[in-house]
């Protein structure tokens, strides 16, 4: 036995678990403040990249995780979806800061604000916050990844084998 | 130059569409005619020096009642601004011409008072609602405005009065 004969056994959930989670793309998508502190998170000094995370993609064609970063209008929600849709399985939603968790300051009184972007889509983590610290962001990049690396992504509804019915 | 000596030079040379000097604090404004307010503000704009128009807003008066447009024309050579505000009916088509053939800053500014406050600017060259969605029903700077229950399928309210959930929306 050289060592170029090793054998790795693992399974698939695993190999593609730890490939999603360890590359998540993130879509450039900024609404308002808490872009700021994403940009921030994205930058040298949190240095994003840490975690596989930091290529932030221009289209949404070629990203896997949507971080809804700022103040969701109603105007804006129905774009949010269509971008949504446009992402390719398998997606996420990070929901940052307080507007988008729930409406933020604007909860009472914002006639055009939409109170959550849970309302159009399925968020998987809530960033609490206004806006959340870098650290903050990073930590819900953290808790999706570890959400990643216990999903069927075989043959779960997430997975590219999915059993046809 | 001063506030006073603007009022005189204008309210000379339009003695119908000046109408009052408002001594509001802290800063003093000019009521000018609906009629009148294009050519004041050429006038000021090519015999006065105002060179700039700062701002255009509205203001909604229930107690009055009226609709009131206001215009900051600006003067760097004068360093000083003028508030003029136009004071309408308190009706959906009270209308002001337009200042966007003097001041090209003027646009935008217009649309937004006509998407808060429903006031018409005739003779505008792009005339339609700037932030809110173009069927956005209703002005929301207007003090008698309603927040809708729900816009395309979306609950707007985090919750309603009786307690009925709001959540799901477009799902």
């Amino acid at each position: 036995m050289g060592p170029g004969d090793n054998v790795v056994m693992t399974t698939m959930d695993d190999v593609l678990n730890w490939g999603r989670s360890n590359s998540l793309w993130p879509l450039t998508f900024g609404l308002a403040c808490c872009a700021i502190e994403m940009m921030a998170t994205g930058a040298a000094d949190y240095d994003l990249e840490r975690f596989g995370c930091g290529v932030f993609r221009a289209t949404p064609r070629q990203a896997d995780l949507m971080i809804v970063a700022g103040t969701v209008t109603l105007k804006m929600a129905s774009r949010i979806r269509m971008l949504y849709e446009q992402m390719p399985d398998p997606k996420w939603v990070i929901s940052m800061g307080s507007c988008s968790n729930k409406g933020g300051p604007y909860w009472q009184e914002g006639y055009h604000v939409l109170k959550g972007v849970d309302r159009v889509v399925p968020v998987d983590i809530y960033v609490p916050g206004c806006p959340p610290r870098p650290e903050t962001l990073i930590e819900a990049i953290m808790m999706l990844q570890k959400k990643i690396k216990v999903q069927e992504a075989a043959l779960g509804p997430l997975g590219f084998m999915r059993k046809q019915a | 130059m001063t506030f006073d000596d603007v009022f005189s030079k204008l309210s000379a040379k339009f003695p119908k569409g000046i109408l009052a000097k408002e001594e509001t604090k802290p800063d003093a404004s000019i009521k000018v005619d609906p009629s009148a307010i294009h050519e004041v503000l050429k006038f000021m704009r090519d015999e006065l020096n105002f060179e700039t128009l700062h701002m255009v807003s509205g203001v909604d008066y229930p107690s009055l009642p009226a609709l009131c447009v206001v215009y900051h024309p600006g003067s760097y050579h004068h360093k000083m601004i003028v508030p003029l505000k136009v004071y309408l009916p308190r009706t959906d088509d009270a209308k002001v011409t337009s200042v966007t053939d003097l001041y090209k800053a003027a646009n935008w500014h217009e649309r937004e008072t006509y998407d808060m406050f429903g006031i018409q600017f005739l003779n505008h060259p792009d005339h339609r609602r700037i932030l809110c969605p173009e069927d956005w029903k209703g002005f929301p700077l207007r003090k008698d405005y309603v927040t809708p229950d729900y816009y395309n399928g979306m609950p707007v309210p985090l919750y309603f009065e009786d307690g009925a959930p709001t959540e799901g929306g477009a799902h």
